[in-house]
């Protein structure tokens, strides 16, 4: 992410786009394929992806589900790697707030829609909120077979043996599944789905989610569904079942256990602490007057504190 | 003068009925309706048909959904009645540019007027096992809700999108119709996906929905 990434500011501000940046008939290929995504869960629908004023890597897939999707009444949380402060997440915040004119927000409950990179939040999501994931490799069998007429045949004919077999050499390697990150899934016993860059530990709030979820891959130029309440499934073997990382202590802000934790480096002389990755939920904690091990130390106090960018609250 | 340009020119003086008041918003809002019936099979979802006075046979909810959905790269299908109105058709035409074609297997959408003369869904496009997204969707007219306003009885509903199972009330459509639609969820991926339009409300049934027997 460098400087020259940043969506120019002067786009802002020559008032010639449309709500919410795309043309009426972009909106509505989106959506159509939005639509048989939600009919076909997991299935990749290919759309024709447009040039967004932001690079591909800063979210153009997840960027065009949301404005597909997005009415003026909606209020919009963006995240990234758990955080609505990077510059990611506050850039297309700002992208929205000014191309749309939406509400935007913080916190995890007041958000009509979502859009993400890398995390879900840890407060469970109700029926009317809709996730959007920004998704780089949508293709779970990539890595296996580069030719998409090959990966398409796969999944037409649901051939997932290379999947297995991958997964397996993992475990014959390292004595189990290594993969973290983009942990395959199988979504309502039929296809295999990349649940895009989230660390394996969020595999389980995607089943049976009360929210919709919608990703977008805009290099890709594909969109993918898994309506609410939808069985994912992790891919796995019954001697080798199905984990997710454990972390062996709270976060050191505000005690919360069972949830994603980032390392953070406090000071020069070594000093560290483990903080949610979901910073909403901490802080939504520490108000609550949950406090954790290093809630007491300066350093530690700094890494917790500021909040900026939203409209409300 | 022919026969023909006599017709054309009565058309141009009649007045056509206007689109969206609001392109741009209501379009988006009639979307997340769609959006929301789609997600969650079964579920009614209402739609602010607030202006739209299309011509008859068409539906103002039905109009709603082709203002939202068609454009120049979705052929459309029309049943007899739709077929047989000039008006409908030049409705149609202007305000969605989309392709009216004869033959329901070109159709990415097909509008039907008289869903209890329907003609069966396999007779529509049913996507590939490699594109199974090419599939059309057929939108069902004047579609009543709950067990009071429907003749044949409710089936009971099942898949992603629903937490359990849930009751679908709906009609009026064929009396093969379900049958048809439990054809239609077993041949998954491929298949076609249906949105009943009533007259202030709509629902979904994507191919992933499985029809439970209903016990009598
Ligand atoms: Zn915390």
């Amino acid at each position: 992410m460098t400087d020259t990434a940043r969506i120019p500011e002067s786009l802002h501000e020559q008032g010639e786009y449309n709500f919410a940046y795309l043309d009426e008939q972009t909106k509505r290929m989106i959506r159509r394929a939005i639509l048989k995504g939600i009919a076909i869960p997991g299935y990749q629908v290919p759309f024709a992806s447009r040039e967004m004023p932001m690079p591909y890597g800063w979210g153009t897939g997840g960027v065009q589900v949301t404005a597909a999707i997005l009415g003026r009444s909606d209020c919009l949380k963006m995240i990234d790697q758990g955080s609505d402060d990077t510059t990611n997440a506050v850039s297309l915040r700002g992208f929205f707030e000014k191309t749309a004119g939406v509400r935007t927000t913080c916190e995890t409950a007041e958000a009509s829609i979502i859009q993400t990179r890398h995390r879900i939040p840890e407060k469970d999501l109700r029926e009317d909120q809709i996730l959007v994931f920004q998704v780089p490799i949508p293709e779970p069998l990539r890595f296996l077979e580069p030719r998409e007429t090959e990966t398409r045949k796969m999944h037409a004919l649901e051939d997932y043996g290379l999947m297995h077999v991958k997964l397996y050499e993992d475990i014959a390697k390292n004595g189990h599944i290594a993969t973290t990150y983009a942990y395959p899934v199988k979504v309502n016993d039929r296809y295999v789905m990349d649940p895009s860059p989230t660390p394996k530990f969020d595999n389980p709030k995607i089943d049976r989610m009360a929210a919709l979820q919608l990703y977008g891959a805009g290099r890709e130029k594909r969109i993918y569904a898994i309506p609410p309440y939808t069985k994912v499934k992790s891919l796995d073997f019954e001697d080798y079942p199905f984990e997710i990382q454990k972390f062996d202590k709270p976060c050191g802000l505000c005690g919360a256990e069972n949830v994603y934790l980032d390392e953070v480096i406090l000071d020069d002389k070594g000093g560290r602490m483990f903080v949610c990755s979901d910073s909403d939920y901490c802080e939504e904690r520490r108000a609550d007057g949950h406090l954790g091990p290093m809630a007491a130390d300066p350093a530690a106090a700094r890494v917790g504190n500021t909040r900026t960018g939203e409209t409300i609250r | 003068m022919t026969a023909t340009q006599e017709t054309q020119t009565s058309q141009a003086m009649t007045p056509l009925a206007a689109g969206f008041h609001d392109p741009v918003h209501d379009a988006q809002a009639c979307f997340r309706a769609v959006m929301n019936a789609m997600a969650r099979p079964g579920t009614r979802q209402s739609l602010d048909i607030a202006g739209l006075t299309p011509p008859a046979p068409l539906t103002s909810v039905a109009a709603a959904l082709a203002l939202t959905l068609l454009d120049y790269d979705t052929p459309v299908w029309l049943d007899k009645p739709l077929m047989a109105s000039e008006a409908v058709k030049a409705f149609l035409r202007f305000h969605t540019g989309a392709p009216i074609v004869n033959e329901p297997v070109e159709a990415a959408f097909a509008l039907v007027a008289n869903p209890g003369q329907m003609i069966p869904l396999a007779s529509f496009n049913q996507g590939s096992a490699e594109y199974p997204d090419r599939s059309a969707t057929v939108i069902l007219l004047g579609q009543g809700f709950g067990a009071a306003r429907t003749a044949t009885p409710a089936v009971t509903l099942t898949g992603p999108g629903i937490q359990d199972s849930t009751a679908f009330p709906v009609g009026p459509v064929p009396p093969v119709f379900w049958e048809q639609v439990a054809a239609n969820s077993r041949q998954f991926p491929r298949g076609i996906d249906l949105i009943f339009a009533g007259a202030a409300e709509i629902a979904a049934l994507p191919r992933s929905t499985r029809i439970l027997p209903t016990e009598v």
